[in-house]
């Protein structure tokens, strides 16, 4: 996202959280949550280690210096 | 000793070990299901064969008539199944596996007679994926079992893996194992949670290394169809991720309970402690993990002798899961 790897983020839902980045960074709107405001099909969003879809989604609430990641699905299968 | 009539017959009935030893919290039991005892070495031996089986009962594949081919993606262990039971049934197969691969895997593809065809090391298991549907496409006489997508996948987990798993401990309480396809997760997660609801079905997601930096954009993303045809997001009660350096610390501390296992195996072991680590004090529970795969093809990655952090960068650029 504009280069950068990790940035600091307000928020006190994961909704929120993902409505400021695109505020900062618009490119990335369509790319992270659909019109209805549900998390995009291929992304995976963690609170720490945790995969927020089993968390309430984009309801999840975080704290402060809560880490949160975003990876698009990808196809596993060596398992 | 028991004797069999084919090495297919070994497929399956796997032991369960206590590593209990390594659990966060006293009143906790892991327990995990040896996968690597299969014949071609991983829980894939179960998958291989059902999908083979199913084709050849729908009529897709002809037991005994010559010059059939198959076609499927890999990025290793169900390539190597099936090269297994293709060569028994005497059966071409032709897999497409990402550069990126440990060399153990290329060369047991080539030891069971399968043909390999490259797919970008950039592109990842989604390059495969990619790959083998358009080639599949372009030649229709080929077969292709798609284990992403095939009902038979889960289908083998929710008939042999799930039962012996109730069998062999039946005071389950926490089921773990790694994503990948989701054949272990929705045939075994499916198999358990209609005969004990209250099971818990955890998913531990592999770091993506390498595979997120080939994706153009999320549009290259990728879920399995048979996630979405068994309802996954319902079926799984959470879904943690394990990262690279975590997944190799995990792999070297089981050695001290006596287990070589692949990486994957210590993603899902770490994956089990964390699941343990939520556990209340005072209340007992039985976690049961999937071991799916020995370390023997992992050797290359210096994963037990090198500096972890050297294995870490290297993990980034090479698909070990």
């Amino acid at each position: 996202m504009g280069g950068a790897s990790v940035i600091a983020v307000d928020g006190s839902t994961v909704g929120e959280v993902l409505l400021q980045l695109t505020t900062t960074y618009p490119a990335i709107k369509g790319q992270l949550l659909n019109d209805d405001g549900t998390l995009h099909r291929f992304l995976n969003v963690y609170v720490n280690d945790d995969d927020v879809r089993y968390l309430g989604g984009v309801e999840a609430r975080i704290v402060n210096d809560d880490e949160i990641t975003l990876l698009p699905a990808v196809a596993g299968g060596a398992w | 000793m028991t004797r069999y009539a084919s090495v297919l017959d070994l497929v399956g009935n796997t032991p369960v070990v206590d590593v209990s030893v390594l659990s966060p919290k006293a009143n906790v039991t892991i327990l995990a299901k040896l996968e690597g005892r299969n014949p071609a070495g991983s829980v894939k031996d179960r998958v291989a064969l059902s999908l083979v089986e199913a084709a050849e009962r729908e009529g897709r594949l002809i037991p005994g008539k010559p010059d059939q081919t198959l076609i499927e993606p890999s990025s290793g262990n169900t390539g190597i199944a099936l090269a297994l039971v293709c060569r028994l049934r005497d059966y071409h197969l032709k897999v497409v596996l990402p550069t990126n691969v440990s060399p153990e895997r290329r060369q047991l593809l080539l030891a069971f007679g399968a043909e390999i065809i490259d797919s970008p090391g950039a592109e990842g298991s989604n390059g495969a994926v990619r790959l083998a549907q358009r080639l599949s496409e372009e030649n229709p006489e080929w077969v292709f079992l798609y284990q992403y997508a095939n009902p038979a996948n889960p289908l083998a987990h929710y008939t042999t893996t799930g039962p012996e798993i109730l069998a062999d401990v039946p005071e389950v309480t926490h089921f773990v194992a790694g994503l990948g396809t989701s054949g272990t997760l929705m045939g075994v997660g499916r198999f358990l949670k209609e005969r004990r609801p209250d099971v818990q079905i955890w998913a531990v997601e592999p770091p993506s290394g390498e595979m997120v930096d080939g994706l153009r954009s999320l549009e290259d993303g990728y879920v399995p169809p048979i996630f979405t045809d068994n309802d996954g997001e319902h079926l799984l009660d959470r879904k943690v991720i394990v990262r690279a350096r975590e997944s190799i610390e995990w792999t070297r501390r089981l050695t001290e309970v006596g287990l070589f296992v692949g990486l994957s195996s210590g993603a899902a072991v770490a994956g089990a402690v964390k699941c343990a680590a939520t556990i209340p004090d005072g209340e007992a529970a039985t976690i049961v993990t999937i071991i799916a795969d020995d370390g023997w093809k992992y050797l290359s990655t210096g994963a037990w002798s090198d500096d972890v952090e050297d294995v870490v960068e290297r993990a980034k650029s090479i698909i070990y899961f």
